[in-house]
């Protein structure tokens, strides 16, 4: 996480270094003192079970120093003199416009020199200690902002907490290689349909006794047995009869959520596939599709069906 | 007690809740430690552990071995891979440098995806601790 410096000139570098010295917080207040509910809370969410945090001579865990000075889900009150500095907002805000707009803290130190006791009123004073050069890290290329803030329980010194941040722009995720999309798996028996794909037509067998449409393709009839066959061409109208939306695991090659149609075609056999141009959980069954054929990479073409016709 | 001893190490269930906790009961409400979603937008691709509570966490690795006479002086820690949910961090700890009752104990928490932490306590123990 330390990162290596960034070679290149760096002119706002001298405009972040001016905040080095300045102080971040002045006069802070805990906004609440030390208490035992919020004791309770750490040690309970942290599973420690020190007795000399509970009970009438308790102490608060002293990791909880940074804790008392927390803002909070209400955030700083920049009203009052209990606030963070403007010069601490303008450091940010340079970073946030230099593209620094994530952040993550990477170090924290603290010396604890007093314990801190339920009723101790908190008061804190942060300094902005230091400022990096460009840094590029794992995580992206940014800034350590290093922070010193000294706390006091009821006007004494309890501890010091020298904090460091890396205020940085994400690095792009490395692009994986795309998956293709499965390949079908094609036979004797189906063969005659894939190649109708990839004319963009979409054929059904029928028997050549009974005339039964059938679908999935298959070597025999499953009304009569009958073993002779031809096909028939989609007209390409149909219905959702069901369908499943996929949420998860994901596979290569698919971006859940997305939603797969059990299609039921105008000539009467039902075909699975994905029902697109519709969101995914807009599609409802007896929504009219049509066919279409989506061709995904240099060989494979499938057909799809359309949803949201008007 | 030696320089160089090893402390037990301490196996920690990384749960959802345990982070969620972990941050609201720290006040700190990065929403990259409680929502996923907001986390995957910046590039994260889960909620992670704040800071706050590791440092908690080894403050309380050492007070568990130490017992609760013991008195932390310094924890200074620094982070490495995040802990997300479903992982587990073991901690574990060496005695580094004694120096009449107090320890320094260096520290590292391991996870699935790396180290996580690591970092120095320093702790005073009562009276007979360190011998």
């Amino acid at each position: 996480m330390n990162g290596r410096d960034h070679p290149d000139d760096d002119d706002l570098l001298a405009r972040l270094k001016a905040y080095e010295g300045r102080p971040a917080t002045l006069l802070g207040t805990g906004k609440d003192p030390v208490n035992r509910p919020m004791i309770r809370h750490w040690c309970e969410a942290l599973g420690d079970t020190n007795p000399a945090y509970t009970g009438p001579d308790a102490i608060a865990p002293p990791t909880m120093l940074q804790a008392w000075t927390m803002a909070g889900l209400s955030g700083h009150d920049r009203s009052g003199a209990t606030t963070r500095t403007p010069a601490y907002d303008e450091l940010l805000g340079l970073l946030d416009e230099a593209g620094c707009t994530s952040v993550v803290a990477t170090d924290c130190e603290q010396e604890y020199l007093r314990p801190v006791r339920p009723g101790d009123e908190i008061t804190f004073d942060t300094v902005i200690e230091s400022v990096s050069a460009r840094k590029t890290t794992k995580l992206g290329t940014g800034y350590f902002v290093t922070t010193r803030t000294r706390v006091h329980a009821a006007g004494e010194l309890a501890g010091t907490h020298r904090f460091r941040i890396l205020k940085y722009a994400p690095a792009r995720p490395k692009k994986a290689p795309a998956e293709p999309r499965p390949r079908p798996v094609v036979n004797r028996d189906n063969a005659g349909f894939w190649e109708g794909v990839q004319r963009h037509e979409l054929l059904i067998q029928r028997c050549a006794d009974c005339r039964t449409p059938r679908f999935p393709w298959l070597p025999g009839c499953g009304a009569c047995g009958g073993l002779d066959w031809d096909t028939v061409r989609a007209a390409g109208d149909g219905t959702v009869h069901s369908y499943v939306v996929m949420h998860h695991p994901p596979f290569p090659a698919f971006d859940p959520p997305y939603a797969v149609g059990l299609i039921e075609l105008a000539e009467g056999v039902r075909i699975v596939s994905n029902v697109v141009g519709v969101p995914y959980d807009k599609v409802r069954i007896g929504m009219p599709v049509r066919l279409e054929f989506r061709r995904y990479d240099d060989e494979l073409v499938l057909p799809v069906f359309r949803g949201g016709l008007s | 007690m030696n320089v160089g001893d090893e402390l037990p190490p301490l196996e920690v269930e990384i749960t959802r809740t345990l982070i969620v906790a972990g941050a609201i009961a720290s006040r700190d409400y990065q929403d990259v430690h409680h929502d996923a979603e907001l986390a995957r937008q910046k590039g994260s691709p889960d909620i992670f552990m704040n800071i706050l509570t590791t440092n908690g966490l080894v403050g309380r690795y050492i007070t568990d071995h130490f017992g609760p006479a013991a008195v932390l002086r310094k924890v200074a820690i620094r982070l490495g891979a995040p802990n997300y949910p479903g992982d587990t961090m073991v901690l574990t700890g060496r005695v580094e440098a004694i120096d009449g009752p107090t320890a320094v104990v260096r520290v590292s928490g391991d996870n699935g995806i790396g180290r996580h932490v690591t970092g120095t306590v320093t702790v005073t123990l009562p009276a007979g601790g360190t011998s």
